[in-house]
């Protein structure tokens, strides 16, 4: 039997760069997308790669330089972002971007750590862990894209799948709940909490970059359609139909109270930047109470 | 015996568990796991399974879940893979040290890191010593058929212990394989009503997963052992009845081409088809090969290991999982293990091969077993590695 393996290429920075100055600049963003890594797996349709590009053009608008940004995430379609991104990424075991980001974000205070996963990633396996950071008020800036499904995994129902919608594991119709993302983000104390969906991605844009400036934990919530997970069996049609959903139920309103921003199947959207509040982030309280103390302490002794 | 339809694997163990008549099923997607979790969620969501459907939160939970339900004295089943039953682990231990029956069915998938979704079996040997009986499946009727032998065996009162069954991720996982289907009927007189005899019940309070201190500990995990090892005459029993039910028989250990073999391949799971192939192969060649495979992994099958390759010149074990750092390869240091106290040993070699999804075909187990007899120098070797 004859088999065809892809060579192994060594990463060879040069004509990396070179494939980019020659031709390989063949859309906008490519400088900042590892070459070779597209075309992406995403469907068509699919809302990633909005986010993905909204993600780029903050950080190209705020002017921040791409050795000053990382980007954790965890496993899922989401997940797949920190593969394409031609920056320091780290793709982390399903659930755990938050804790990995945490020791980043603590050891090199310097950098932008934005978590990029998806509903089923933060708020399922890794919930535990979006409320600890939200509730330390960690400096990460958290993404979620949220399609309602575990899409990677051929569409079964999550933490946000909303009652009655249909799934793959729920074929008719799921009997939970899912969560209202902004509201649990807001009461485990997130300082900045929006909302947007992939039919707005001036808003969002925006929105990102209002996180760059702010300190402390940050939580971003993208609706993004799903065509291939959850749009089929819920017949919410293609991906395009979707954002047509999108755009006529979907009502900005910022500053709205997040505890009303609750889901239902086919129901409205609301969106707007709900939170935006200032409080001390974990290594300035860190810095002020305990190090300071002990710094006081030991100067007591030495006297 | 009936006919043979062409059925997807995954959805037939589903059907499988839903003539076992389950009651609970807690499961979190990965891959290569997840269509027999979705075909029993929608068999349970058309109504016909009565049974809960929990779609929990994290593989850890979904064990979690399954210990709450098999102690309340529910017929229970599960299915993971790789990252899954890595986090799953800590409760894995627990289900068996607490005697409690259930089916998990493995979809074998390598470990991560690097993420890979294909298929080896790094994830069932980090599991090696959980304390599960735990079998190897060949094909996808005998995935469907050991669904049945598991629920028996497990609730068996003379065993009491979970019951994993592993099957290659996405070798047979995704495949549609004719088999032949059991009835309702079959399943009745196989698979006796779970009546459990250590379980939560108001009216009997008892305390589970209690503290074991010092002087209780040790005893308690030698009762386990000897449970475990114990189960072997129960495991045989159902293979016994379920060859008179449906014809087909399966043993711990079994043989292709072995008479007069000077030179044994020893394999697990499905790669045990391809090295039939190639054992035929090789005996057209005028070879003496012949092909051990081996299926019931824990308990252990000593006696039968010892016999099998008592004759044999060269013994070729292919390994699907690296003990890195180690001696050798997990299937490999058990057998040599079982092999050292013998009067007359053969050499044993270690072949690593099919790791995070690379094919193994006949030519390539042909080819290691042409490698280990010509001496690769070294107490293992990882087949097929690219410069
Ligand atoms: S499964 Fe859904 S989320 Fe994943 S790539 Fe396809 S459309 Fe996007």
């Amino acid at each position: 039997m004859k088999r065809h393996f892809r060579d192994i290429v060594p990463f060879d920075q040069d004509s990396a760069d070179r494939a980019i100055e020659e031709g390989h600049g063949l859309h906008p963003l490519d400088e900042y997308l590892k070459p070779g890594r597209i075309p992406h797996i995403w469907c068509p349709g699919c809302g990633l790669g909005v986010v993905l590009t909204t993600y780029i053009e903050a950080i190209r608008r705020k002017g921040i330089p791409v050795d000053k940004c990382v980007v954790v995430s965890g496993i899922g379609c989401t997940g797949r972002v920190a593969g394409y991104l031609d920056m320091d990424t780290y793709h982390t075991t399903h659930g755990r971007a938050i804790p990995f980001a945490t020791g980043l974000a603590l050891v090199r205070p310097d950098l932008h750590v934005t978590v990029f996963s998806g509903d089923g990633d933060l708020f399922a396996i890794g919930g535990n862990h979006l409320i600890h950071g939200a509730r330390r008020n960690i400096n990460l800036n958290v993404i979620c894209v949220n399609n309602f499904n575990y899409g990677m995994t051929g569409g079964q129902a999550g933490p946000t799948t909303p009652v009655d919608a249909r799934t793959s594991t729920t074929p008719m119709g799921n009997a939970e709940p899912g969560f209202n993302l902004p509201h649990l983000a807001h009461a485990s104390g997130a300082v900045y909490v929006a909302r947007w969906t992939t039919f707005h991605p001036r808003q969002l844009v925006h929105s990102i970059t209002e996180t760059f400036d702010k300190k402390g934990f940050t939580f971003i919530e993208v609706i993004a359609p799903c065509p291939t997970g959850y749009g089929r069996p819920n017949k919410l049609g293609s991906g395009l139909e979707e954002m047509r959903y999108y755009k006529e139920m979907s009502e900005v309103r910022n500053g709205a109270d997040p505890s009303k921003a609750e889901i239902r199947l086919k129901g409205k959207i609301l969106c707007g930047t709900f939170i935006n509040v200032e409080r001390p982030d974990f290594l300035e309280t860190y810095n002020n109470l305990v190090i300071a103390k002990a710094q006081g302490r030991d100067k007591g002794k030495a006297a | 015996m009936g006919k043979k339809v062409g059925m997807e694997v995954s959805i037939a163990a589903a059907e499988a568990a839903a003539l076992c008549d389950v009651d609970v099923v807690a499961a979190y997607p990965i891959t290569p796991q997840t269509h027999i979790v979705e075909h029993l969620s929608e068999l349970v969501a058309n109504g016909h399974l009565d049974a809960e459907f929990v779609p929990v939160e994290s593989e850890h939970s979904a064990m979690s879940v399954c210990c709450g339900s098999a102690a309340a004295g529910a017929r229970t089943i599960t299915s993971t893979a790789a990252q899954g039953l890595a986090l799953m682990a800590e409760i894995v231990f627990i289900a068996s040290a607490m005697r409690l029956p259930m089916v998990m069915l493995v979809a074998n998938r390598a470990l991560s890191a690097p993420l890979s979704i294909w298929n080896d079996h790094s994830d069932a040997m980090m599991v090696r010593d959980c304390g599960w009986i735990q079998v190897f499946c060949e094909n996808g009727q005998d995935v469907y058929d050991h669904v049945f032998h598991g629920f028996r065996v497990g609730e068996d009162p003379r065993v009491l212990l979970p019951v994993m069954i592993n099957l290659d991720g996405f070798i047979l996982t995704h495949v549609i394989e004719p088999m032949e289907f059991w009835t309702k009927e079959m399943a009745k007189s196989y698979l006796p009503p779970f009546k459990p005899v250590y379980r939560l019940h108001p009216d009997k309070v008892v305390s589970m997963g209690a503290f074991g201190m010092p002087e209780i500990y040790a005893e308690q995990k030698m009762a386990h052992d000897v449970a475990l090892r114990n189960s072997r005459p129960v495991i045989d029993e159902a293979w016994d009845e379920l060859a008179r039910l449906t014809g087909r028989r399966y043993s711990a250990v079994e043989h292709y081409k072995t008479d007069g073999a000077e030179t044994l391949i020893l394999a697990m799971g499905s790669l045990c088809e391809t090295a039939s192939l190639a054992v035929d192969q090789m005996r057209d060649g005028g070879k003496k090969v012949g092909l051990v495979k081996l299926r019931l992994w824990r308990p252990f099958p000593f006696a039968e290991i010892r016999q099998a390759l008592a004759g044999a010149k060269d013994v070729v074990v292919l390994d699907r999982s690296v003990s890195t750092g180690g001696g050798s390869a997990p299937v490999t240091s058990e057998i040599r293990a079982v092999m050292y106290h013998e009067p007359s040993r053969p050499k044993i070699h270690c072949m690593i091969a099919g790791l995070g999804g690379r094919d193994v075909t006949p030519d390539d187990v042909s080819n290691m077993v042409d490698m280990a007899l010509a001496g690769t120098g070294a107490e293992y070797y990882i087949y097929g590695v690219r410069g």
